[in-house]
Parts: C-alpha cells; sequence; structure tokens
C-alpha cells in the first residue's frame, strides 16, 4: 500500500494514535468477554481484596475476582452502551431536525424553537432529568444519555438542511413539486450524511464519558453487570484499601475517551482539508543575497525615500515554494513628491508598499535591498526599532475603509493614541488633537463623530477616518493602497483631493497606490509601473501620454478614457492575463501578452534603463519610442 | 451566535423607524427568557406525568402499603385534574412554594434556600480560575505561534489542551483528591469548612471548561490578527503590547463571552459530580440523591432553579454581548 492511498486522517500523529487506540478497544471489546470471562466473574474469596501482583495485574475485588480481568471485559458493554446511546442521539436529532423541512411553516418554527430551547441546557443535567423518567439502569441511561445529546444533533441537522434549503436544485424540485419526502431521501440526507458521521464520532467521545459518569452516580449500569462507571464507582469505595480498580477503570474511561477524540479531530480535520480551509504550515525559505543589495548606492542624495534591489518572497500558506513577488525593485521618492505606483493586482505594488512600512503580511518577507528613510536602513530593523526610528514619519493609508478601523473602538481613540504613544500627550489633549485632525480630513461635527464607533459612520467617512489617523502624526512620507477602491466615484474624487491637501499641508511626500493609470496622471507628479514584480517603467507624468514607451504602459494608457480623451474611441481591454507570480519565465514578464514579443523577450530579462529624456526609465528591448499620440490605439480599437 | 463578525450595514440601526434598536433588542430577549422559564416550567411539571406507572408506588416503592401510596398520591396533587394540577404548581413557584421533599421532610425551597449559594460559589469560582487562565494563555499561544511560527509550541498547546478536555470532570476530581488529599495529604479531602477545601473542587471543575475556552481565544485571536484594523493598530507603530490589548484582545470578546456563558452553564452541569465526590452541601449533590431516591418535589425544584439559573445566564451573556459589539448583536435581532 502505497502512502498515497492511505486516507487524509491517517497521516497525522493524531488520526494515528486515535485510530489505533480505536482499533485496540475494538479488540478487545470482542476478545475480552471470550478469553477472560471466568477471571472476571467468579473469584475464589479466599483472594478477595489482594493487592496488585503478578497474577492479578490490579489486585482482586471483595469477591476475589481479577479487577484487570473486570476492567477488559467491560469494554464490550461499555463501547456496547456508547454505541448504542450515540446512534440513538443521531437517529433522533436528525429526524428532529429535518421535522420542521417535512411539518411546513408553523409547526416546523415549534420545533425549532423547543430545539433552541433545549440545546441551552448542560447535557449531564438534561440526562438526569430523563433518568427520572425513564429510571436508573442501563436502557434508561442509554435512552437518557441518547436523547439528552439529541438537540444538539437536530440544531446541527437542521443547519445543514437550512444550507441545502436554499440552494438552487432544491427551488428547483419545489417547482417541479416533489413531495417533502422525496426531498429528503434524494436531495437533504446525502448532503448531511457526511458532516453527520463525523460529529458523530467526535461526540461518542463524550456520550461515553457521560455514560461512565452516569453509572458512576450509580444512575446507569446496575450490579451485577458492570461498566468501566460501575467498576469505578464500586473501585472508590476501597480506593484506601486498593487503589487498583479505580485507577483501572479511570484508565480505561481516560483512553477511550483520547482516543475517539483524536480519531474524531483527525477526521473533522481531514474533511476541513478537502473542503479547501485545511491549513499546511512550511518551512521559511532561504534568502537569496541580490547583487544589487549588495552595491551602495547610498551617495549624498536629497531623496527622502530610496528603495534599491528589494526583493519579497512569499511563502503560501500551504505550500512548501516561496517565489519572488517582488524582485529587484529600485526607486526613489523626493520630499514634497507624489509618486504613483500603478500595476494590475499581483504585480507586486502592494507588497512593495508594505515592505517599506513594514507591515509585510503574514508569509512575506523582505529578503534583499535596501530601503532607506531617513538616512537609514529601515529594511533589516525589528518592530521595536523601526517603532523607535521611525515614530510616526511614514504613515500608512489602507484601501478597504470598512475593515481598516477597529470595530470596538471609537474613532477619536482610534486617532488620539497615535500621538498619546509617541508623543507621550495626555488623554485629553490628544483627544482634542484627534477631533482637530478629524475636521481637518473634513469629517462635519468631528467632536461628535470622535465618539462614535466605526459601524456608525459611512463609507467615505470612515475612509476620511482612516486618512486622519495617516496625519494624526507629522508624516513625512504618506503611502496610500489604493485609498479610493471601495469608495464610490463621487466620494473617490473628494478622498483624492483631500490626500493631496494633508500632503502639502504636512509637507509630506505622498506614495499613492492604484491600479488606475488614469488616477495617477492626475493626481502624482511621476509614475512607476509595476508588471510581474517589476517596475518596467517610470517617468513623470506630464510625458505619460506621448513617452510612454513601454508596451504594457501603452496597454494600461489605452483602457483609460480619460486619457485617451477620444470621442468615440473605443475602452480597450489587454488580452491575456497577468502571469501567476508563481510561474513566473526567464524572459521579460510582459513576453506573454506583448505583440511585439519576440524570442529573446521570452528569454532575457531587460533591465530598467535610462530612456531619452531625464526621469525617464524602462525595461524593454524594444521600447516604443516617440511615437505620435494620435496614432495609438489598441489593437482592438480603430482610429478616429 | 456567530464567531464571525461580520460588517453588517451601518446604516441600519436608524432605517427601521423611530423605536431605539436597544428597546427592540430588549424586549425580544426578556420574550424569549419568559418563554422559556414557561416552557422550563411546563418540563418540570409534566416530569412527574412522564413516569411510566404510578409514580407514589415508584418512589415508595413495592413493599409500601395501599395506604401510604394513596397518600402520596394526595401529595403530589395526582388525585387532581391535569389542569388543576397544572394551575397549583405555577401558583406554588409564583409564591415560592415548591412542595415537601419525601427524604429530608423539609419544604424543597428552604433546603434549596440553604444550599444555593455552596453550588454558586463553586460554579463562578471555577468560573473566574478558567477565564483567568485561558484567556492570557490561548491569547499568548496565538501571538507566539501566528503565521505558522514555533509550530512545536503549537503542538504541545494543542495537546495539552485537547488532554485536559479529555478528561471527565469527575476522574479529575477523584485523580486530585487521592494524590493532594489522601496521599500527599496537603488539602481536605471533603467539605469546604476551610478555604483550602475549595481548591480541589475548584480546579476540577475549571480544568475541562479552561482547556476548551484556551482553544477558542487561540482561534479567535489568530482570526483577529489577520483583520485590516490590525494592519492599521501596527501601521501606527504602537507598541505591540498595546496592540493586543486595546486591538485584537477587545475584538475576541463577542466568541469568548459567548463560551464563556455557555462554560458557566456547564459548570453548573459539573457542580452535580463534584459536590458528589467532594461531599459538598449543595445543589448539585442534592440532585443526584433527590434523582437516586426518587424524591420527585425536590427534582421538580432542582429542574427549575438549575434551568432557571442557566436560562439567566445566557440571558445575561447575551446583553454582554449586545454592549461589547452592538454591531452583529443588535442588528441581527
Amino acid at each position: 500500500m502505497t502512502r498515497r492511498r492511505l486516507p487524509a486522517f491517517l497521516r497525522t500523529p493524531l488520526g494515528i494514535s486515535g485510530a489505533a487506540g480505536v482499533a485496540v478497544l475494538a479488540v478487545i471489546a470482542v476478545v475480552a468477554p471470550i478469553l477472560f470471562e471466568d477471571q472476571a466473574t467468579t473469584g475464589k474469596v479466599a483472594d478477595a481484596q489482594l493487592p496488585p501482583s503478578a497474577e492479578y495485574w490490579l489486585g482482586t475485588d471483595s469477591l476475589g475476582r481479577d479487577v484487570f480481568a473486570r476492567v477488559l471485559v467491560a469494554t464490550r458493554l461499555s463501547l456496547e452502551l456508547s454505541l448504542a446511546a450515540t446512534a440513538l442521539c443521531v437517529v433522533a436529532g436528525v429526524v428532529i431536525g429535518v421535522l420542521p423541512v417535512v411539518l411546513g411553516r408553523r409547526l416546523g418554527r415549534l420545533v425549532t424553537a423547543v430545539v433552541d430551547f433545549a440545546v441551552a441546557f448542560p447535557g449531564l443535567l438534561l440526562a438526569l432529568f430523563l433518568i427520572v423518567i425513564f429510571g436508573a439502569g442501563s436502557s434508561g441511561a442509554v435512552l437518557a444519555v441518547g436523547l439528552s445529546g439529541a438537540p444538539f444533533f437536530a440544531r446541527l441537522t437542521h443547519t445543514l438542511a437550512s444550507g441545502i434549503a436554499q440552494r438552487d436544485y432544491i427551488a428547483a424540485s419545489r417547482m417541479l413539486r416533489v413531495g417533502p419526502v422525496r426531498l429528503l431521501v434524494r436531495h437533504f440526507l446525502p448532503n448531511v450524511a457526511e458532516p453527520i458521521v463525523l460529529n458523530a464520532t467526535i461526540i461518542f467521545a463524550s456520550v461515553l464519558q457521560a455514560f461512565a459518569a452516569l453509572s458512576f452516580l450509580g444512575l446507569g449500569v446496575q450490579p451485577p453487570s458492570y461498566d468501566w462507571g460501575q467498576l469505578f464507582n464500586e473501585g472508590l469505595a476501597r480506593i484506601y484499601v486498593n487503589p487498583g480498580q479505580a485507577l483501572g477503570a479511570a484508565a480505561a474511561i481516560v483512553f477511550a475517551g483520547l482516543s475517539f477524540s483524536a480519531l474524531g479531530e483527525a477526521l473533522s480535520h481531514a474533511a476541513g482539508r478537502r473542503s479547501g480551509q485545511g491549513r499546511r504550515k512550511t518551512e521559511s525559505a532561504a534568502t537569496a543575497v541580490s547583487p544589487a543589495a549588495e552595491r551602495d548606492e547610498f551617495a549624498e542624495t536629497s531623496a527622502r525615500l530610496r528603495v534599491s534591489g528589494l526583493r519579497v518572497e512569499v511563502l503560501p500558506e500551504g505550500t512548501a515554494e516561496s517565489f519572488e513577488a517582488v524582485r529587484e525593485v529600485s526607486f526613489e521618492i523626493e520630499a514634497g513628491e507624489s509618486v504613483g505606483i500603478v500595476g494590475e493586482s499581483g504585480s507586486g505594488k502592494s507588497l512593495t508598499a508594505s515592505a517599506i512600512a513594514g507591515l509585510l503580511p503574514t508569509g512575506a518577507y523582505a529578503t534583499a535591498g535596501r530601503i532607506d528613510f531617513g538616512g537609514r536602513d529601515l529594511r533589516p530593523l525589528t518592530v521595536s526599532q523601526r517603532a523607535k526610528a521611525l515614530g510616526t514619519s511614514i504613515s500608512m493609508v489602507f484601501q478597504d475603509p470598512m475593515t481598516a478601523l477597529n470595530p470596538s473602538m471609537r474613532v477619536g481613540a482610534q486617532l488620539a493614541e497615535v500621538v498619546q504613544v509617541h508623543e507621550g500627550a495626555d488623554r485629553k489633549s490628544a483627544m482634542a488633537r484627534a477631533v482637530g485632525r478629524l475636521g481637518q480630513v473634513r469629517i462635519p461635527a468631528p467632536a461628535r463623530r470622535a465618539r462614535q464607533f466605526p459601524h456608525e459612520m459611512s463609507g467615505g467617512m470612515r475612509q476620511r477616518a482612516v486618512i486622519g489617523i495617516g496625519v494624526m502624526g507629522s508624516p513625512q512620507l504618506i503611502i496610500a493602497d489604493e485609498p479610493t477602491t471601495a469608495l464610490d466615484v463621487t466620494v473617490q474624487r473628494q478622498v483624492l483631493d483631500l490626500l493631496e491637501q494633508v500632503r502639502a499641508d504636512n509637507d509630506a511626500s505622498l506614495m499613492l497606490i492604484s491600479h488606475d493609470l488614469g488616477v495617477v496622471a492626475q493626481r502624482c507628479q511621476r509614475a512607476l509601473v509595476m508588471y510581474g514584480g517589476t517596475i518596467v517603467e517610470e517617468l513623470t507624468t506630464d510625458m505619460l501620454r506621448e513617452t510612454a514607451a513601454h508596451p504594457y504602459t501603452r496597454a494600461l494608457l489605452d483602457c483609460v478614457p480619460e486619457v485617451m480623451s477620444e470621442p468615440g474611441g473605443h475602452l480597450v481591454t489587454i488580452p491575456g492575463t497577468p502571469p501567476e507570480p508563481s510561474a513566473m519565465s526567464e524572459g521579460c514578464p510582459f513576453a506573454a501578452r506583448c505583440v511585439s514579443a519576440d524570442d529573446r523577450c521570452r528569454s532575457e530579462r531587460p533591465r530598467l534603463e535610462a530612456q531619452g529624456r531625464a526621469g525617464h526609465r524602462v525595461a524593454c528591448w524594444y521600447p516604443q519610442v516617440m511615437v505620435k499620440a494620435d496614432t495609438l490605439v489598441g489593437p482592438g480599437g480603430g482610429g478616429a | 451566535m456567530t464567531a464571525t463578525t461580520a460588517p453588517a450595514a451601518p446604516r441600519g440601526l436608524t432605517s427601521r423607524g423611530p423605536v431605539n434598536p436597544w428597546v427592540r433588542f430588549l424586549a425580544r430577549r426578556l420574550f424569549r427568557f419568559a418563554a422559556s422559564l414557561l416552557g422550563l416550567m411546563v418540563m418540570a411539571f409534566v416530569l412527574i406525568q412522564l413516569i411510566p406507572g404510578d409514580p407514589a408506588r415508584n418512589s415508595l416503592g413495592i413493599t409500601a402499603s395501599a395506604q401510604s401510596v394513596a397518600q402520596r398520591r394526595v401529595e403530589l396533587g395526582l388525585d387532581k385534574s391535569l389542569l388543576d394540577q397544572f394551575g397549583h404548581f405555577v401558583g406554588g413557584v409564583f409564591t415560592g412554594d415548591l412542595g415537601t421533599s419525601f427524604n429530608l421532610g423539609l419544604p424543597v425551597s428552604e433546603i434549596i434556600g440553604q444550599r444555593w449559594a455552596e453550588t454558586a460559589r463553586l460554579a463562578v469560582l471555577a468560573f473566574l480560575l478558567a477565564v483567568v487562565v485561558a484567556v492570557p494563555l490561548g491569547a499568548a499561544i496565538a501571538a507566539a505561534t501566528s503565521g505558522g511560527r514555533r509550530r512545536f509550541l503549537d503542538m504541545a498547546f494543542t495537546s495539552v489542551t485537547g488532554l485536559a478536555y479529555s478528561i471527565p470532570g469527575f476522574l479529575l476530581a477523584v485523580g486530585l483528591s487521592y494524590v493532594f488529599a489522601v496521599r500527599m495529604k496537603l488539602l481536605p479531602i471533603a467539605g469546604t469548612d476551610t478555604v483550602s477545601g475549595y481548591v480541589l473542587p475548584v480546579i476540577a471543575l475549571a480544568v475541562g471548561p479552561a482547556a476548551a475556552l484556551a482553544r477558542i481565544v487561540r482561534l479567535e485571536t489568530l482570526r483577529v490578527l489577520g483583520e485590516d484594523f490590525v494592519r492599521t493598530a501596527r501601521s501606527k507603530r504602537l507598541p505591540t503590547l498595546r496592540v493586543f490589548l486595546r486591538h485584537v484582545i477587545p475584538n475576541t470578546l463577542t466568541p469568548t463571552l459567548s463560551m464563556g456563558g455557555l462554560m458557566l452553564g456547564g459548570l453548573l452541569a459539573g457542580t452535580i459530580l463534584v459536590e458528589t465526590i467532594f461531599v459538598l452541601p449543595g445543589l448539585g449533590s442534592t440532585l443526584t440523591q433527590s434523582v437516586t431516591t426518587k424524591d420527585y418535589p425536590m427534582v421538580q425544584a432542582l429542574v427549575l432553579v438549575t434551568g432557571g439559573a442557566v436560562l439567566l445566564i445566557n440571558l445575561v451573556v447575551d446583553m454582554l454581548i449586545a454592549v461589547a459589539d452592538p454591531r452583529s448583536t443588535i442588528l441581527e435581532g
């Protein structure tokens, strides 16, 4: 049998030990009553109350019976009764759970309400209640334990069934007037079978323990029958004389409980992984040293931010192999400058920004290069070193205002804490400043808004608050990661105006990340175009239309209606899809989608090199130099 | 109760007309509580009716004389019509007259009045212990292992909590008392005359729930650590401790509270076994005795009181969640 053929749950230590434990218990349950029945039921009175010895591993009880044999023999009854109770629990639960579907709305609601009511009570309490009705003893306890677990299963089944009931094919069957019974048998049961079986395995362990507890209380199995709980109860009375029986029974209960819950947990992990929710973790990858990192470009320069040879590796969860999502990225941002980074998703623009801010997500590492800011390389710094070195001088404005604010904290406090922490401001003055900032980002009635929670604000209002956080300290560089993507068009404009205003007010630099070249062209002085993890072109936005030389930039320009501003011009899309960052080739990353690509493009990667005009760099073997604007039409569009 | 805190529509609070959502929420919850209490009363009442055969004969045993059985039928009110019986029962609940214990010959309400405090003390102490241990532990483990770091620690935590959760409370109670009371003679075996008498029962009660809670807190913390607003907090370059205390932990509260409510209810049930083992005079051991000896009025009253306590805990937890996370709870109604 190959490894591959093993069921998924057996590939983990948990699954293996659980399955092995259950197998051992099953064998004992079958074999022990046959082999040890005699020792377990008949004893020599002369041998009564013996301590553990070579002959009697756990000693003997008051009638001289071998305690070890009794514990082994009790396995069968303990497992049988738990199995019966679990089966009852599942069957009753499933029946009650699907009742609302069959009964129609009114009665169904009543059933649901009763289930909700019963689920609220702890199982043992329900079981004791039911024991009063059914009477103490094995069958009474099976009924009590089984039925006390039924509400849980009914709720589970109901939840599963309602999920299925909303699917389209059920609606279709309803329209075809398929009867409720047929609906149940054909559609519901097959779909709920797997989670039900899974949960049955998981609760088997607790059923076993509940049963042991009832027998221990003298309400379950009655002498002369014996299960583990009953043996434990007997043993407890003599624990001072001979702890063997109590210990043996307790060990059996714990072992069985652990085995079944381990198996159940392994099974549910395996099921979770099948449906794509599983998590596997991997070792971190080795870091590469980039030649650019070795070069010391750190000469005297006026640049506020200088990134050179930056590489970011990403290790996706559930894989062993990392890939380079950002490679050899170098650029500068001057004081007071607005620079836009443009690219499709997956181009590495957000990772580049996160690396600069020191906020790379889990599994992403800046492995090489320098990030010089304020005369210091930020890349190797730890979180606290960064905090000390930077204070509030780099701030970040995030993309999704709905999730970027802490839902459990008042908005004002989220701004105020910035200066409380970094400038040691007291609560009152920090709050006064927060209100001032909220006003500055054009939030009306800022004092009232500061006391609100994020969920009391609209999306545009929240995005302003997020910007407010960004300018709360004294930022020299504001990194805005798609700050307007989640907003509607009218609000977008206001937010961009606002960003420009706060940038100017604070005399800060702005790094605006966007997938929209039009926005960057209007709002920034320079644009960096990223594709496949590298910068493919760098140029000032005023030369964008005439001078853009990279085929990708040209294609992006074709996608921007405002920039083309050609009445009757077609909105053009770039054919093909961006490359998977994990499957990058040796050559130019854009080669696969480029109309003028040849063998050289596919095999050799072009470097970012200076073009004719100052401040213009492009990474292309065949830059489209000096093309007239009116001949710039996309592959699918006609001339005007 | 959902574990996720999906962002709800922000304007939902105001768009549903003039009624304050808090008032609507409170009214709905109180109505549900009252309905559940009524359900509980019906449940306690039908208990006697559902016992197969003659409850009077059952409780007295087959050797009792016909006369004493007839007398007990009168005591139980079984000679009246069902409706009369229910009316009498409900009236009794509201006047605090829950009948007389067969075993002790005392009014049931008096016995409960004497014994409830013991159980409440045990459950609350165990609850506090579990919370104090589990919440920091779960959060710390999540912080130390997020992003697949320190897999060994992660595995150790999972195994230890798994083990702790799988050992039934009554076994743990016996094991603890055997080791610390019988063998090492460090703590009393039974009784709570001294403070040290609480140590073992409380630990025995708390271990399982603490393990379960620590697991939930760890999962919730890991979830919150991946949220955008935590990245925002990090972008403010706050000290890590502050990020945790102000931004991470508060957002794990809702599921932790839901779990805590379930846990406290479960602890009430756990006292049934632990009180029996440590011979503590609380409601739990009384319930065991009453079930064993078929002291029906006592069982009825205990079902009402313990069940009522569970419902009350659920109500309080729902309120707390609503205060901690008004968005999700109130809007869901």
